[in-house]
């Protein structure tokens, strides 16, 4: 039950873009059409899934203050949490290059559609985020780790699939000339993102 | 100062700003928008790890392999901002930082600006005109995000910089301005006006 609540929290009222903006640089730019945005979203939540539980890992038993007590007692004391940073995009980057070479290999039409986005998402913030939110969260088992890493990663999916999906539609509508294409658009984010703070009151 | 150099700091801040322009680093800047006090810490750290990671990275450009400049350029922004973390922690309980920030620090690894700006200009030019396009970028990213923050804060908590404005006359502050997505909305707003006064910069 616990772990349903966490993944329905981590999806909508945890949602990575409309709660914390992050990965907004790839959400605006790929979300012209919905299909090349439910191929990143894919991608996205693909990545997520794999990072954050070794991400999760390695902070428990290499990287949190004490975590080293399991090679030996004396390392009880050390603290490595400052390189986290460094370690989980070391992470990320790493396994980013191996989608990139496992899509390009299996379906090269999506691999051009994707285009420069593939490589981007070793810097998408959505990324990192989770596993630096996944640090503060202090989740008891992986279990938890890999159930939020797949929430948020639907939750990422479901907004840019959305925001593409209202964005062709807004193609024939009248906007003003300044605020065409970007303008726009923030504020249609904006816009959704006031819709899903109802779920805001939601209590699992 | 010659004119290229000039154009190289000015651009930035307005004609060619990251955000507005380039739609570079929305991600981690938006939450930290609520109070101007976030917003100048984050410009700061910003400013620092773009100046001096482009200067890093332009010294090094001739040696750097072009198949591991990824790695190499992740890499040394983490270091940078894994000292900017540091150093914001030594200070926490002085200026009373908020803790919530350090996630944000962590995501200027994955600020599009940073990577973004090394990729297109650190690579290919010299040490000495890389660092103030870092440094204009950074303030740049900056000077929108203390507008934003400006208004969040007067609306959303009627203080600036934690200074009473507007309760003093009697102000009800509107909190649906300390909500996230009111920042996209305001960030829209400023689109609207900038490609009002540049018509050059208006998607048809």
């Amino acid at each position: 039950m616990e772990y349903l609540s966490l993944f329905v929290k981590s999806i909508f009222v945890d949602n990575m873009i409309f709660a914390y903006f992050l990965g907004m640089c790839s959400f605006l730019a790929v979300s012209k059409n919905v299909k090349t945005a439910a191929g990143l979203g894919l991608a996205v939540i693909f990545v997520l899934l794999v990072t954050l539980p070794i991400n999760y890992l390695l902070n428990t038993y290499v990287l949190q203050p004490g975590a080293l007590k399991w090679i030996s007692p004396e390392l009880a004391g050390v603290d490595l949490s400052f390189l986290s940073f460094i370690v989980f995009i070391a992470v990320i980057a790493a396994i980013v290059q191996v989608v990139e070479m496992v899509v390009e290999k299996f379906s090269p039409e999506l691999y051009s559609s994707l285009g420069i986005f593939l490589p981007l998402i070793a810097v998408n913030c959505a990324i990192l985020g989770g596993s630096l939110f996944m640090q503060q969260k202090d989740f008891l088992n992986i279990g938890e780790a890999t159930v939020y890493s797949l929430g948020s990663g639907l939750g990422w999916f479901l907004a840019i699939v959305s925001l593409a999906a209202i964005r062709e539609k807004m193609a024939y509508s009248n906007v003003p000339a300044a605020l065409k294409g970007l303008g726009i658009t923030f504020i249609t984010v904006g816009l959704m993102g006031i819709a899903f703070m109802t779920f805001m009151g939601i209590a699992l | 100062m010659d004119a290229k150099l000039k154009e190289t700091i000015l651009n930035p801040i307005f004609k060619g700003n990251p955000i507005t322009v380039l739609v570079l680093g929305i991600c981690s800047s938006l939450a930290v928008t609520v109070t101007m006090k976030g917003a100048l810490v984050m410009a700061l750290s910003v400013i620092v790890v773009t100046g001096i990671s482009s200067l890093i990275l332009s010294l090094l450009r001739k040696t750097i392999p072009g198949r591991v400049r990824i790695i190499v350029q992740l890499v040394v922004v983490a270091m940078m901002v894994i000292l900017v973390d540091q150093l914001l922690k030594s200070f926490e309980a002085t200026y009373a930082i908020d803790k919530q920030l350090s996630v944000y620090i962590g995501l200027i690894i994955t600020n599009c600006i940073v990577m973004g700006r090394i990729e297109a200009f650190a690579l290919g030019n010299k040490p000495w005109p890389s660092f103030l396009d870092g440094v204009a970028n950074g303030a740049g990213y900056g000077l929108i995000l203390i507008i934003v923050s400006f208004f969040r804060e007067l609306l959303g908590s009627g203080t600036l910089f934690g200074f009473d404005i507007l309760n003093r006359f009697g102000y009800v502050p509107n909190n649906l301005v300390i909500l996230p997505p009111f920042a996209l909305i305001l960030l829209g707003c400023i689109v609207w006006v900038q490609r009002s006064i540049q018509k050059d910069l208006q998607e048809k």
